[in-house]
């Protein structure tokens, strides 16, 4: 009889444990998902109505005139992802061609730990590090800092990323391509990074999505400008830049532009998302 | 072996040159006193073994018994495993293939592979998968490319099946057709060799048969060696067939004659199903 009850008791114990912990995984499962529902909410919310053609085509405008808009920004966030592309893209794919391809095993995990050590490396050291590299010895904020402040970001991000991918293309396609007598280059560059493009691609574009938001970096490397800068070797204006500055600023229209900038650089790292969706839909071939 | 001095193999080693047409008129490979090791693991011990031209010779075994690797030293692709040591000498018509001066690239265009599973490139067409090996080793006629893309496929009867969808992906053929394109694939660069890693063991009945068929018309014109599990395929197929377990070769001889009147007795064992 007391070794029912106790079984009895174990059971009910066991029940509520087992309710405990698909309750907490419940709570945090919607704790991921609130803020991007609060975040999209709050934006569209403050910033859908000032989000307007001017936005997209005005320079903005002194303190104390109404309207303007944010085109140097926005042309100027571009322009620094290109640079920052030309840095991060190219250096990140090769190491991570390498890591997967080449190298020592002993080698490649020193390699692989420090690529995620600087992952996690705070942005804003990369611009104080670009500042004193860069800012101080040529004796000026520009977009080159910039760009290379982001791209240095963007390196141990795609190189992860082309790494992993490139270690999922089946090994049976490399030895295919080698037993043709295809040199070992040759069959990493035509037959394996062929196969994992759409991979790579993807990391790519993570990378920019990422950097594409980034402010702290760019405090003190492409500083920020009120006007049309074609000078890379001058400062330029950045939306999350531009974002900063309005928001800080005690004027309720630059408010609002803020809200603004804040819809259009949101909206344009949401669509980079949805594109990887797409792209990464089609799963990759079967193994062999 | 005519010479074991060092100073004459060296000079042969240099030259390349075939050792004398005599010896090596119907032979394609020579092995002698080949061993492998994967680390501390020796996979072949002591093998020597002559496998003649135009022939089918099959290597059959139990797992792990070395065969595949030692079809992969054939045309060094072994090597792509980390850490592999060999001794010992493999002659491919009289040319050492381990020399210090040989490229496995030009070795692995000189004797081809289909493997066991199917492998066309995913990110290409059929016709792609076809000439990739031409393309890539810097062939750039567009015209011969054609031609040699018609007769490729052909030799590997896959021809008739695939022409009107030369541009569709390979991998959207059926699992016997793939293998086919993988053959055709192989002999597209014009191997003088071709190597086959169990072709069928993934396949149906009526796909391994057409492979079957298809390694019978191929030995008009290239050696084969081919590793199957399957004995009574090494019976149908073979016009030799060597006998390998642990490591070592136990038994080399024609078909009929290892088939029929096996000298050894693990080679009766396991022909016969008592182990294996």
């Amino acid at each position: 009889m007391t070794m029912l009850s106790k079984r009895r008791d174990q059971h009910l114990w066991r029940k509520i444990k087992s309710a405990l912990v698909s309750g907490g995984t419940f709570v945090s499962a919607l704790l991921v998902i609130a803020p991007l529902g609060l975040v999209f909410f709050h934006l569209l919310a403050n910033g859908a109505s000032s989000v307007n053609w001017d936005f997209f085509t005005q320079l903005p405008k002194p303190v104390g005139v109404v309207g303007g808009g944010m085109v140097n920004a926005i042309v100027g966030s571009l322009e620094l992802l290109v640079l920052a592309a030309v840095i991060g893209i190219p250096v990140g794919v090769l190491g991570g061609v390498y890591l997967a391809e080449y190298g020592s095993a002993r080698g490649n995990s020193m390699l692989r730990f420090i690529a995620d050590v600087l992952n996690g490396v705070p942005s804003i050291t990369w611009g104080v590090v670009v500042y004193g590299l860069v800012v101080l010895r040529f004796k000026g904020f520009s977009a080159y800092a910039g760009g290379l402040a982001l791209g240095l970001i963007m390196i141990p991000l795609i190189l992860r990323t082309t790494e992993e991918v490139i270690l999922l293309v089946p090994n049976g396609y490399r030895e295919a391509a080698l037993a043709l007598g295809i040199a070992r280059w040759k069959t990493i560059v035509h037959v394996v990074m062929k196969t994992a493009s759409k991979g790579i691609i993807t990391g790519i574009l993570l990378a920019l999505a990422r950097i594409g938001g980034e402010t702290a970096p760019l405090l003190f490397t492409a500083f920020g400008n009120r006007f049309w800068n074609h000078d890379l070797s001058q400062p330029i204006a950045a939306l999350p830049l531009q974002i900063f500055t309005y928001a800080i600023s005690p004027y309720d229209d630059w408010h609002r532009q803020a809200w603004a900038g804040a819809v259009v650089l949101v909206i344009g790292i949401f669509c980079v998302n949805v594109l990887v969706r797409i792209l990464t839909r089609e799963r990759a071939p079967s193994t062999v | 072996m005519p010479s074991s001095d060092p100073a004459v193999l060296e000079t042969r080693k240099q030259t390349m040159e075939p050792i004398s047409d005599n010896e090596t008129a119907s032979l394609t490979f020579e092995v002698k006193n080949l061993s492998i090791w994967y680390g501390e693991k020796k996979a072949i011990d002591n093998v020597t073994m002559d496998i003649p031209s135009n022939a089918v010779t099959s290597i059959i075994g139990p797992s792990g018994c070395g065969k595949s690797t030692f079809l992969r030293s054939l045309n060094r692709m072994h090597e792509l495993v980390p850490r592999t040591r060999l001794e010992g000498r493999v002659l491919l018509l009289g040319q050492d293939l381990y020399s210090a001066n040989v490229d496995p690239a030009i070795v692995r265009r000189r004797v081809g592979m289909v493997f066991q599973k199917s492998n066309p490139f995913p990110t290409m067409s059929i016709g792609d998968n076809v000439i990739i090996g031409l393309r890539l080793n810097g062939v750039r006629d567009q015209k011969f490319l054609n031609q040699r893309l018609e007769q490729s496929l052909r030799m590997a009867a896959l021809w008739d099946e695939v022409k009107d969808d030369l541009h569709k992906p390979g991998t959207s053929l059926s699992g016997g057709q793939q293998q086919r394109l993988c053959i055709a694939r192989a002999l597209a660069v014009e191997p003088e060799v071709v190597l086959m890693d169990e072709p069928c063991s993934a396949l149906d009945p009526i796909a391994t048969a057409k492979i079957e068929e298809l390694i019978h018309a191929l030995k008009m014109k290239y050696t084969i060696v081919i590793v199957t599990h399957n004995m009574q395929q090494a019976g149908r197929v073979s016009d030799y067939t060597a006998f390998f377990y642990l490591g070592r070769l136990i038994e080399f001889g024609t078909t009929n004659k290892i088939f029929s009147n096996p000298t050894e007795r693990q080679t009766e064992d396991y022909i016969t199903g008592r182990f294996g």
